[in-house]
């Protein structure tokens, strides 16, 4: 415990809060870089996936782009892209911006497949527009699966963007590789901690948006047994047959 | 190519350190966390609990709990161990949620029809509920065989060998061929373990043919299934 100590001492050794290399700075960048890659990855991902799920075409090919990605190593990714593009930013954000999809897709589309299939025929039979029914019924209903999708990837970004230092001179993840390099522990173990804390904390206010986009008609109900049924039922026709004693 | 041919011992060799990283990891993480996702899916309050422990554990950057591990379990750092108490940690909390919703998927009827003829609750646990909860504790496993796999190789940068040697190393002396091998590599051992374990799951649940319910499950991770409904 006593190398936790001292590296949290490191963190809050003011020698380490200003110039440059400074903590400031550092997570500055990581959270810069996770930005922009969170950004580029959802302009691609995200439209994609809503197409997909919306339609239902090509949900084959996008979980195989999901499922076959996401088994990438993505250490190995970072240094392909390295030896490509040499040192720079350009290397570790395209890697990361690779990374991010498979979440992303996997979370847009599976938020629109989670729309009950009634739902969406009830609200097309009411005259909306294909548009309408996307804007206005599906994505609502599926935001949280959606916001799922992009949390998970989030983090995913920002434990990526700590292992991008081993290839760019970036982020949080500096402290760890120079604390390796010059047998530092606190460093290191400091660098860990930020990198950590960051993390944590940006998975609560994801955790908080989560919970705050779910539609007020879709909470009231929500306390009801929603186990085991199927995720995409088919139009029921006539009563539904209800035997013994359930709920 | 020709890089491969020279260097195949090394890249068997560094296969076999994967495989003795990751499998011990995946198995480890699979006992574990069959009970504690029982254990989530039993009791309300439980279920929020561990839950969110697990959620929090997932978020900790793997690089981060590599290097934050070893003051812990006060191992060396780059002791192979210390990957393995890591990525077994992070196999933990991804299978306790598949299989808290493995054990929820068991219908109350079929529980309570189990009680009715005789069961006791161990024997109703082996009996009904761990063979029915089986098919979505297979998809939990892939997942986690997958994202072990490929994690493995994060530790090459701490200095644990595995395949992920391929990449720091190719990456230092610019051989890209080496990466390249690297990657294909770990995907091909991923698939593999993925397989074996599809079919260890055909044999020990010959009553599981691939629903709709489990593909849905295991859609999110590898590959399609080659005979899904």
């Amino acid at each position: 415990m006593n190398l936790f100590i001292d590296g949290i001492a490191w963190i809050l050794d003011p020698a380490n809060w200003s110039g440059t290399g400074s903590i400031p700075q550092r997570l500055w960048e990581h959270i810069w870089i996770s930005a922009v890659v969170l950004l580029l990855a959802s302009a691609i991902a995200l439209p994609t996936g809503a197409l997909v799920g919306h339609t239902g075409k090509g949900r084959e090919f996008s979980v195989m782009v999901s499922g076959g990605l996401r088994a990438l190593p993505t250490l190995g990714v970072l240094t392909l892209f390295g030896l490509w593009l040499g040192i720079g930013l350009g290397a570790p954000i395209i890697a990361l911006v690779i990374l991010a999809i498979p979440p992303l897709l996997a979370g847009a589309y599976a938020g629109f497949e989670s729309v009950d299939r009634r739902t969406i025929d009830a609200a097309r039979a009411m005259g909306m527009r294909e548009l309408q029914l996307v804007g206005r019924v599906e994505v609502p209903l599926g935001l949280p699966i959606i916001v799922g999708g992009i949390r998970s990837a989030t983090l995913q970004i920002i434990a990526t963007a700590t292992l991008a230092a081993y290839i760019a001179d970036d982020g949080l993840g500096r402290f760890i590789f120079a604390g390796l390099k010059t047998r530092n522990y606190d460093e290191m173990l400091g660098g860990s901690i930020l990198v950590i804390l960051l993390a944590l904390i940006v998975d609560g206010i994801f955790a908080i948006t989560q919970r705050l986009v779910v539609p007020a008609g879709v909470r009231a109900t929500r306390t009801r047994e929603l186990r085991s049924r199927p995720a995409r039922p088919r139009a029921v026709v006539g009563q539904p047959i209800t035997e013994g004693n359930r709920e | 190519m020709n890089w491969l041919w020279s260097n195949l011992d090394l890249v068997g060799e560094l296969m076999l350190t994967h495989l003795a990283l990751s499998v011990p990891a995946i198995i480890l993480s699979f006992v574990i966390s069959v009970p504690i996702g029982w254990l989530a899916h039993r009791y309300r309050w439980s279920r929020g609990v561990l839950l969110g422990l697990c959620a929090l554990l997932y978020a900790i950057p793997s690089l981060a709990l590599f290097i934050a591990l070893p003051p812990i379990t006060g191992l060396p750092l780059r002791s192979p161990l210390n990957l393995v108490i890591a990525l077994t940690l992070y196999g933990i909390a991804v299978i306790v949620r598949t299989s808290a919703d493995a054990f929820d998927a068991v219908e109350r009827d079929i529980r309570q029809s189990a009680t009715a003829v005789g069961y006791s609750a161990v024997g109703r646990f082996w009996g009904v509920e761990l063979p029915l909860a089986g098919p979505v504790l297979l998809s939990g496993l892939r997942v986690v065989i997958v994202s072990t796999v490929s994690l493995a190789t994060v530790g090459a940068v701490i200095g644990v060998p595995s395949l992920g040697t391929l990449f720091t190393n190719g990456f230092q002396r610019n051989i890209q061929a080496e990466i390249i091998t690297g990657i294909v590599a770990t995907m091909v051992l991923a698939l593999v373990l993925d397989w074996l374990c599809v079919m260890a799951g055909r044999l020990l649940m010959p009553w599981s043919r691939p629903n709709t319910a489990t593909a849905r499950a295991v859609s999110t991770t590898l590959v399609k299934q080659a005979d899904a409904a």
